[in-house]
């Protein structure tokens, strides 16, 4: 007797659970050579709102200590690695050749690293003691801007979503990020490497679904601080703008060949950080001035 | 056997067992109920104007019960047409306080007192205290009833307390928090409400906020067939007030359509029905906002207290 095939379900990840959209709707992707991709869930405004929340609970992600926090995107990069041949495959089934989906996934995984030792480090290369001419001891950190949200590029849909949301959560952000609407399978999966690495529910939060319905609650959500957008589409750019202008959001767009090894860098990190500066008054002591 | 022991026992034998499956199905059921559009606005001004906003710590000062009461009267002056809620919540030695920041409003001033939350001091203490809170200035007393004596199964104590207390209370409205957090079964919930409506009770109350779980909405449920019952025996109204856990304006929407269901329109309204909250609040305000813009909301642009 043949074995029945158990196809997967795939499912969206808000605050570390694993919920079917609120809405109940899902849709068919098909590859190039028109097979489907899976059922995958079309999630709707009430997701992006539960996200959102999710993502809020979750700031405590930047109390934790630097280091921890590069230990835990390390693990991200160990279980990732282990998962290697299943992200191929989904990215084969996707359309790509045997050779580009390798490619891809070590990129990734490579990121992962990448991002994982900034963690503790861009502090230290970012922030700053300024001279000031008074009494003060006057210094610049970089903090968190809060929840982003971020939406991924249509191809790319490992390294693309992988390269957007990394550098993000190394400065201490939360997320809630709209995969690739065509090419969603990565994303899901992903999602399952977050869940047994350490990272706490909330931290990244992954909804498929059409972006042109997403977008919009996402960008006028006033608990939402940033926007990160990796796609390419000038409508959707226009709209983000508009609605993000409603609560002062940052909107940054970031599209370029993530499968390019050098495009990884500090200054990806600061897209998402505010710097903090502190006046701390002084006594002038000794010889010492006040020009430190 | 005295004629008020004999009330006691005709109370007690009158209070039917509750069904708790049952109270939990019909419970599920109001939660199923979609509330869209205006009346989903209308409902949620409804439960704002309902709030008791509440302050009921030991580190509570001054300036923070003036600040509660300032939010009171202005609870998001960028609406406008938002009611205020129908009281602040404070302690005793809060009263004069709020009331002195209020009284030029419609906005009552409630007070909790019988050693608040415990309830575990001599009778004289608590009516010196319930006496002390009327003087202050208070419109509406929250009192608790002793839990312990209930347990040990000494109902009169409880009865006759309530009713000294609400004799110090005078014309000020009196509420009995039940705690029904410590109250193991729902048969005990509807026993200790009926004693408490038999004794004089104005409104009962769920809980002091102090204890898990406070209000849910079987516990609610049971309450509220008490006082059906009694008014359909009487045609008497009594108020009722579900306190602490109730955080989200979707599920005081759900107390709003469970009591329109139970009691009827009549109680849809703050003389009769009240929500004892501290943020419940906020996440209504941020519903209306959310109605009127169209964007899901933020806290941070919504004041803390």
């Amino acid at each position: 007797m043949s074995r029945l095939e158990i196809l997967k379900t795939y499912k969206i990840y808000i605050g570390g659970q694993f919920p079917r959209t609120e809405s109940g709707r899902y849709y068919v992707p098909k590859n190039g050579q028109n097979e489907p991709l899976g059922n995958i869930c079309l999630s709707s405004r009430k997701d992006v709102r539960n996200a959102v929340s999710a993502a809020r609970k979750a700031t405590g992600w930047a109390e934790r200590t630097a280091f921890n926090r590069g230990q835990i995107l390390y693990r991200i990069a160990e279980m990732l690695e282990g998962r290697k041949a299943q992200f191929i495959e989904e990215l084969i089934l996707q359309g790509s050749n045997k050779k580009t989906a390798e490619i891809e996934v070590n990129l990734a995984v490579d990121r992962v690293v990448y991002y994982a030792g900034w963690c503790d480090k861009y502090q230290q290369i970012m922030g700053a003691v300024n001279p000031v001419s008074s009494s003060h001891f006057n210094f610049s950190v970089p903090e968190p801007t809060g929840v982003v949200g971020i939406v991924c590029p249509e191809n790319q849909s490992l390294v693309g979503l992988v390269s957007l949301v990394l550098p993000v959560i190394c400065g201490g952000n939360t997320c809630v990020v709209i995969a690739s609407e065509s090419l969603p399978l990565c994303a899901v999966t992903f999602a399952e490497v977050l869940n047994t690495s350490d990272l706490p529910g909330g931290v990244i939060n992954i909804l498929t679904g059409a972006k042109k319905e997403l977008i919009s609650p996402l960008a006028s959500h006033m608990d939402v601080n940033a926007i990160i957008y990796g796609d390419n589409d000038e409508e959707q750019w226009k709209t983000l703008g508009i609605l993000a202008a409603d609560n002062v959001k940052r909107v940054s767009r970031l599209s370029k060949d993530w499968t390019n090894p050098e495009n990884q860098d500090l200054y990806q990190i600061a897209e998402t950080l505010e710097i903090k500066t502190t006046w701390h008054p002084i006594e002038n002591i000794g010889g010492a001035s006040s020009g430190y | 056997m005295t004629s008020e022991n004999s009330k006691i026992q005709s109370i007690i034998q009158n209070s039917p067992t509750i069904d708790k499956v049952g109270t939990e199905e019909r419970v599920a059921r109001f939660q199923t109920r979609s509330i869209k559009g205006d009346s989903k606005l209308m409902g949620l001004k409804m439960a704002l104007s309902m709030i008791d906003l509440t302050t009921l710590e030991g580190k509570d000062t001054q300036g923070k019960v003036k600040q509660l009461c300032y939010k009171a009267e202005h609870l998001h002056d960028a609406i406008p047409g938002l009611p205020t809620v129908a009281a602040v919540c404070v302690y005793p030695s809060m009263v004069s306080i709020a009331k002195k920041a209020l009284n030029h409003t419609q906005i009552k001033v409630a007070s909790v007192a019988t050693a608040f939350p415990g309830g575990q001091s001599p009778l004289a203490v608590k009516i010196a205290d319930t006496k002390f809170a009327v003087d202050q200035g208070a419109d509406e007393v929250d009192m608790v009833i002793s839990r312990g004596k209930f347990m040990e199964g000494n109902y009169a104590y409880v009865f006759d307390e309530i009713a000294a207390i609400k004799e110090a209370c005078g014309n000020v409205r009196l509420k009995v928090i039940l705690e029904t957090g410590e109250l193991a079964t729902l048969d005990d919930v509807r026993l200790a409400s009926d004693l408490a409506i038999h004794a004089g009770a104005d409104f009962i109350k769920t809980s002091t906020g102090k204890i898990q779980p406070a209000a849910t909405m079987p516990v609610t449920l049971t309450m509220l067939m008490a006082i059906k019952d009694h008014y359909d025996k009487t045609g008497v109204m009594v108020g009722m007030k579900p306190a602490g856990g109730i955080s989200t304006s979707k599920l005081a929407l759900h107390y709003l359509v469970m009591v329109n269901e139970v009691l009827g329109e009549k109680w849809l309204s703050n003389e009769w029905f009240r929500f004892g909250a501290s943020s419940l609040a906020n996440d209504v305000l941020m519903q209306i906002a959310k109605t009127v813009n169209g964007s899901y909301q933020s806290a941070d642009y919504f004041s803390i207290d």
